[in-house]
């Protein structure tokens, strides 16, 4: 059994580092609603955008010779995975889950015969990634200087991306992030970026009112091709910002469990501790009366 | 007259929604004013200042804007912007 000292310096060093998860889950969860706040905030601007998409693609025939970002590039040879995870850990499954997702599709679609390539925004995925799949990462985004996910950052990536895809790099673009839902569900999801993916009963469906003859400045196909690198973007924002949520979210999750199970450890070893002095009391008694006895 | 229902969105927030007089966009191929009951109309837009009219004939209201475009619709005018700054 261990001794005294023993016990107490563990209650001790368990207490500490109960103090210091539950700090952690304290900051996540102030971070949590600042992240949540601009996930919602910037809804609108991708709802919209969404909507103009559609209705533009409805309206410009797509031809061969169209926007290569709408088209493809007519192969499906090469795959990019961009893998957005977090810089930091201590943010439960996480990193792990948006990495396993990407691992499977990596894995079915190397099972095809593809080539895929990964490009990473954040640290926590690369380890992993490193190792299944070496040789294969084509670039990794340094996020560890932002503080809050702004667009400059976002439209960065889209612009490094694009080049790539317009240098024959890739053929199709995937997105990985996870979807915030709540504080204890995030999910991992994959999306499809390039070529761009038009929802089919968005496009063919004609909008209410809205179909009468717009006019469009300078030119519907000058339009689409602007707004295509946008939308990519802003699809990469969206990934980001829901990302920021949900590690916060996932942080404060793991750390809450983390100090619910340090108060039980604590709780055991207590109750450890008192039996083992009262052990030690007794021990000392029965030592002293046996031997007044033997006198 | 009923006023024009304008928003300006940039990918971080909803910077404006109101129902305003009159709003000036600085389009690629030039400015251009939108009233109420435009005709459906879409433009990319150029960086410079969107002037908002908020009554006929009073002072406007400036925001310079970057990058993006405009959309009007039975709705009203949308400007999504790539960004928004609200100046004093």
């Amino acid at each position: 059994m261990a001794s005294l000292k023993a016990l107490k310096g563990r209650i001790n060093s368990v207490k500490s580092t109960q103090k210091i998860t539950k700090a952690m889950k304290m900051v996540a969860a102030a971070k949590l609603r600042r992240a949540q706040a601009s996930a919602e905030a910037g809804r609108p601007y991708a709802e919209r955008l969404q909507a103009v998409m559609a209705s533009l693609a409805s309206k410009v025939s797509v031809g061969p010779e169209g926007p290569k970002l709408l088209t493809g590039t007519g192969k499906d040879d090469t795959h990019l995975l961009i893998v957005c995870t977090s810089d930091r850990g201590l943010a439960g499954a996480f990193n792990s889950n948006i990495v396993r997702a990407a691992r499977k599709k990596a894995d079915a679609l190397q099972a095809q015969g593809k080539t895929v390539y990964f490009y990473l925004v954040g640290r926590k995925g690369r380890a992993v990634i490193a190792r299944l799949f070496p040789k294969q990462i084509v670039h990794q985004y340094d996020t560890s200087a932002i503080k809050y996910v702004n667009f400059g950052d976002a439209q960065a990536i889209a612009e490094e991306v694009i080049e790539r895809y317009n240098s024959g790099g890739f053929d199709v673009a995937h997105l990985f992030y996870a979807r915030f839902q709540s504080a204890l569900v995030q999910e991992p999801t994959e999306q499809q970026i390039i070529p761009v993916q038009m929802s089919p009963s968005a496009s063919s469906s004609p909008t209410s009112g809205a179909d009468a003859v717009v006019e469009y400045e300078p030119g519907e196909e000058e339009i689409l091709t602007d707004l295509l690198p946008r939308n990519i973007a802003v699809q990469i924002f969206r990934a980001m910002l829901e990302n920021a949520a949900s590690e916060q979210g996932s942080r404060m999750t793991a750390m809450d469990n983390a100090t619910r199970n340090a108060g039980d450890m604590i709780n055991r070893l207590s109750i450890q501790y008192n039996r083992t002095r009262q052990a030690a009391i007794t021990t000392e008694l029965v030592e002293i009366i046996s031997g007044a006895e033997a006198l | 007259m009923t006023d024009l229902h304008f928003e300006l969105v940039t990918p971080e927030k909803l910077v404006r929604s109101d129902d305003v007089h009159m709003v000036v966009v600085p389009g690629t191929d030039g400015d251009f004013g939108v009233l109420a009951g435009h005709a459906p109309f879409m433009s990319t837009i150029r960086n410079g200042d969107l002037l908002i009219h908020r009554t006929a004939g009073g002072p406007a209201e400036r925001i310079a804007i970057e990058g993006g475009f405009a959309e009007v619709n039975d709705k009203g005018l949308t400007v999504l912007a790539e960004k928004a700054s609200v100046e004093g």
